[in-house]
């Protein structure tokens, strides 16, 4: 999932500071699952708001609503009602979230959260980043862990020199995912995959030959 | 100026805490009445939308009363709720308010006096603190 944390509260207080009707969004998906923007986190934003302008002496009228998912136009659509009566929108949706509210409405839009890494869930309230959408997934090939996200260096064939007692020269905190790679081939009896050198990436896939559109002609 | 009566709101668990404000009662121990009891079936239910909307409503001081540590009656609620104030005292850091509003405090069934010594000391310390800031903008505009 994407994940993603709260900004800080005075960031969000500095963007709001010129209105008085807000329409706080939250996203169903990625944010909910990641408590950074969920229904929960929408109400507990809008608390703290509440509390800061109690303290101003001022009045803001703040709007809640969670939407099933930000990142779709048609669920984007269900705030339309909304939109007279507000000056500006929060958004604590990742940046797809705010950008597809941002696309559709001629309304300040401001986000709430920063968008971090796509991870996934490691334990209760700790998530790690797992995937950079490379866009050629070589896991089937890597015993399925990924060097270009787990890799500091997105090293292809690894490890480097930097690896010591197994950690990431980078941090202790940090295995190197080149020596998880082949403890993984060795359990799976396939260590012999370990020799086969491979190719340089093409990394347009990635990012690098400018964003990236999925077409698909059977849906679009 | 009149004299500050704070208002309390304590998140009680009811299988330590509560049960202790109960035996307080028993043994006719006073603790000020300025702390009101809201019963919960454990600390771990409590999240921080209950004490942020505590404060929005006006209260001077929230603190949440659970099993002491390693005692909990499921586990670890009381653990979660430790967690859950803590980051409520980051809002109000954030905010500009005194953390000291918000507390989370241990103790168990047995400890009615100590349920009473803690009581009289969180409403001296937010007497000592003054009204919750909403109360003291409130009272400016009149």
């Amino acid at each position: 999932m994407i994940t993603a944390e709260q900004k800080p509260l005075q960031e969000i207080i500095g963007y709001i500071a010129p209105y008085d009707k807000i329409l706080l969004v939250g996203c169903n998906e990625c944010v909910t699952v990641c408590a950074a923007g969920g229904r929960k986190e929408v109400g507990l934003l809008a608390s703290a708001l509440h509390l800061n302008s109690l303290k101003q002496g001022k009045t803001i009228d703040i709007k809640e609503f969670t939407l099933e998912r930000q990142c779709d136009p048609e669920y984007v659509e269900e705030i339309v009602s909304y939109i007279g009566d507000v000056d500006a929108i929060v958004s604590m949706a990742c940046g797809c979230g705010v950008q597809t509210i941002a696309s559709r409405y001629n309304v300040p839009v401001f986000p709430a959260v920063n968008t971090k890494f796509m991870g996934a869930s490691i334990s209760q309230g700790v998530w790690a980043e797992r995937c950079q959408g490379c866009g050629d997934c070589m896991l089937g090939i890597t015993g399925g862990i990924c060097p270009v996200a787990r890799c500091s260096k997105s090293l292809l064939n690894g490890p480097c020199g930097g690896t010591s007692a197994g950690q990431c020269e980078i941090s202790a905190d940090v295995d190197c995912a080149w020596r998880l790679i082949w403890e993984r081939l060795v359990e799976l009896g396939i260590q012999d995959r370990y020799e086969e050198l491979n190719a340089a990436k093409d990394w347009r896939p990635a990012g690098g030959g400018g964003p990236r559109k999925i077409i698909r002609e059977d849906l679009a | 100026m009149e004299k500050f009566e704070p208002e309390i709101v304590a998140f009680c668990c009811h299988y330590c805490a509560y049960t202790a404000a109960d035996m307080a009662g028993s043994k006719r121990i006073s603790y000020p009445s300025n702390v009101k009891i809201i019963r919960v079936p454990c600390t771990g239910k409590v999240d921080a939308i209950h004490v942020m909307k505590a404060l929005e409503k006006g209260a001077d001081g929230v603190y949440v009363a659970g099993c002491l540590e390693g005692d909990c009656h499921f586990k670890n609620g009381n653990l979660r709720a430790k967690a859950r104030v803590a980051r409520v005292q980051k809002f109000l850091e954030d905010l500009g308010w005194e953390t000291e509003r918000v507390a989370m405090l241990n103790m168990s069934a047995g400890m009615g006096e100590h349920f009473a010594k803690t009581a009289r000391e969180f409403t001296e310390k937010i007497k000592e603190l003054g009204p919750s800031p909403v109360k003291q903008t409130a009272s400016k505009a009149v």
